[in-house]
This record gives C-alpha cells, sequence and structure tokens, in this order.
C-alpha cells in the first residue's frame, strides 16, 4: 500500500510540476493520470499492490467530496438569495448534459451499425 | 482529576483531529445508511454526510475553516484518487478504443452542453456575474473546477459547492433518466454520467457497475481537461453582455 501510494502521489507531483512549468490549462492530477495510463500500457498493467490499493481509494471516492461539500456553510447567504438561479441552472443543466451526451454516443454508435445492415 | 468539559471542547476544537474524525463518522454513517436502502440513489451518501456535517458545525458554532484544517487530510486524496483512475481505464481500455467515435462526440457536445446551459440558465434567471462564472464550471471534479473559477473570475469555494451539488444531482437522477430513456448500454450510462457529474457519479456508477465506473472515470478525466480549455475560452462570451 505505501509503494502504491508514493506511485500515485510522484505520477500527481509529475503532472503538477509538468502543468505549471509548461503553464498548461490541464490540471495537474488529470495528467498525471494520463502520465500513469501511459506508464500501465507500456508496464503491461498495474502490480497487484497498486491495484487493490487504487481499489479501496476509488471505492470510497464519494467520501473525498465530503470537505469541500461542507463548505457550503459559508455561502449559506448567497445560496439563499440567488437560490432560484442556482437550482435551477444546476437542475436543467444536469439533465441536459446527461440527456445530450447519452444520445449523442447512441446516435453515433448506431450510425454505422444501421447502414451496416442494410441490403 | 477530570478537566471540565468546555475545557477538553476547547482543545478539541482547535485540533485537526475532530475535522478529521467527524468527516469519517459522517461519511461511514452515511453509507451505513446508503447500503441499508439498497443503494438507493435518493441516500446519496455525499448528500447525508455533508447535511450531517453542517448541521454539527452550525450547533456547535465551529466554524468552516477550522473544521477544514482538519479535513483538509481527506480532501487532499482527490489529487491521488484522481491519477489512479488510469487503473480503471487501463483494464477497460480495449472496450474504450473500440467505441472512440462516440466517446469523442459525446466528450465535446456534453462538456460544452453542460457548461453554457449551466451559465445561460443561470443568466436567464438572474444570478449575478460572479456567480454565472462559478457555475460554469461545475461539471468537472473539484480541484480542476475551483483551479478554472479562479482563472476566470468566479469564486472557487462556491464553484466547489456548485459542483458537489451537481454530482450529487447527477448521482441521484441519472438513473431514473437513463431507465426513461431506455438507455441500457453500461458504457454509454457510465460515460454520461462522468461528463455531467465527475467524481460522485463516478463513485455512484462504481457501486453500480464496473464497465460503468470506468467508462465515468475516462469521462471525468477528458471532461476536466476538456473543460480547463474550453470555460477560459468561452465564459467572457458566454456572461458578456
Amino acid at each position: 500500500m505505501l509503494s502504491a501510494l508514493t506511485q500515485l502521489l510522484i505520477f500527481q507531483l509529475a503532472g503538477e510540476i509538468i502543468a505549471r512549468g509548461l503553464n498548461l490549462p490541464v490540471p495537474g492530477p488529470v495528467l498525471g493520470m494520463l502520465f500513469l495510463f501511459v506508464a500501465l500500457v507500456i508496464r503491461g498493467g498495474p502490480g497487484k499492490d497498486l491495484q487493490t490499493t487504487s481499489q479501496t481509494l476509488l471505492q470510497h471516492l464519494s467520501l473525498l467530496f465530503v470537505p469541500a461539500g461542507a463548505g457550503i456553510m459559508v455561502h449559506l447567504h448567497r445560496v439563499a438569495s440567488e437560490w432560484l438561479p442556482l437550482l435551477l441552472s444546476l437542475l436543467v443543466s444536469t439533465l441536459a448534459t446527461l440527456v445530450v451526451t447519452a444520445l449523442a454516443m447512441k446516435l453515433c454508435q448506431r450510425a454505422p451499425a444501421t447502414s451496416g445492415e442494410q441490403p | 482529576m477530570t478537566a471540565p468539559i468546555n475545557e477538553i471542547w476547547v482543545y478539541l476544537s482547535a485540533s485537526p483531529l475532530l475535522g478529521l474524525t467527524i468527516t469519517l463518522l459522517a461519511y461511514q454513517g452515511a453509507f451505513w445508511l446508503y447500503q441499508r436502502s439498497g443503494c438507493n440513489p435518493l441516500a446519496n451518501p455525499v448528500l447525508i454526510a455533508v447535511t450531517v456535517l453542517v448541521v454539527f458545525l452550525t450547533l456547535t458554532a465551529t466554524s468552516y475553516e477550522t473544521y477544514f484544517a482538519g479535513a483538509q487530510f481527506v480532501h487532499f486524496l482527490l489529487g491521488p484518487a484522481t491519477v489512479a483512475l488510469a487503473i480503471p481505464l487501463y483494464t477497460q481500455f480495449h472496450r474504450v478504443r473500440a467505441m472512440w467515435l462516440p466517446v469523442a462526440v459525446g466528450l465535446v457536445v456534453g462538456s460544452l452542453t453542460a457548461t453554457i446551459s449551466a451559465v445561460l440558465v443561470g443568466r436567464l434567471f438572474g444570478a449575478s456575474l460572479s456567480t454565472q462564472l462559478s457555475l460554469a464550471p461545475k461539471s468537472v471534479t473539484t480541484p480542476i473546477a475551483m483551479g478554472i473559477a479562479e482563472r476566470i473570475g468566479g469564486i472557487p469555494s462556491l464553484t466547489a459547492v456548485l459542483v458537489i451539488i451537481t454530482g450529487i444531482l447527477g448521482a441521484v437522477g441519472a438513473r431514473y433518466v437513463f431507465d426513461a430513456m431506455k438507455l441500457r448500454d453500461p458504457a454509454i450510462r457510465g460515460f454520461a454520467i462522468g461528463v455531467a457529474s465527475h467524481g460522485i457519479g463516478t463513485a455512484r456508477a462504481f457501486q453500480v457497475n464496473e464497465q460503468s465506473g470506468a467508462f465515468a472515470a475516462l469521462a471525468m478525466g477528458l471532461n476536466g481537461a476538456l473543460t480547463a480549455i474550453l470555460v477560459p475560452l468561452i465564459a467572457g462570451w458566454l456572461t458578456g453582455p
């Protein structure tokens, strides 16, 4: 677990350094994920340790959002005064994103298949 | 020699121990409830844990700053967890490669929909400029969204809250939306959840189906990168006169 955690931190650090050093708009951890992915392709898969540690970490991914979520208490005033635009924006946008993304993917997936089935 | 209770409280409230412990306790309690409900999306563990924490902190008159001094150790793990998403991505890569076209189209269309609809609906219903800018990156994971908000003149800590609410909405609503659309493919379900509601949606997807989870993780990573590039380019135009 210790070695896996160290590896994850090293990839994150590399991502942060390159993102900041080259002034890239991509955040460090995302770049770190990309580097680890490339490393996995080269190595031919994660070791057992990395596999189990990441599984544990990802299993409780939602826990990691709790501290930031509790930050709502700092913004209660703004949330109370702008609750209608905030609520509608988040509801409509989340719903629209789910539907539009899924529909776009379904259409792209179907298009070649149906044309192939034609006599 | 027992110290009076308020003395113990003074000590505890100044140390990071309390913030960290109550975060883990609140989450484990919330997760227990979620499992007892048969993983019903309405019993979202983040929603329950945050509610319990806010009530507790308000009742004990503890500031968020004090709380976060302890909770930051949990918050910090978001970085390594984002890196760890490379592993499910790797294991599902054969499927991702076979679906590269729907993935690419879904990503671009979904990312644009998330940003544009959030800002325009907010603007339409009278959100202030700083709120509109804080809404723009709301579909990507917390550390990325906060970075974008800072760059474009939004309020990073408000964005963090909007990100979490978006995540909860997506995690709670996705099943009903997809069932109504009669959409079964776990890859498409997962990818759309990841685009719309980042890590909280991804966490939910992993609990339901491994393949959905991997596609959600892919979507969350790609959308984080794309949004970081797109939002600074279009934010001014969306919120402009």
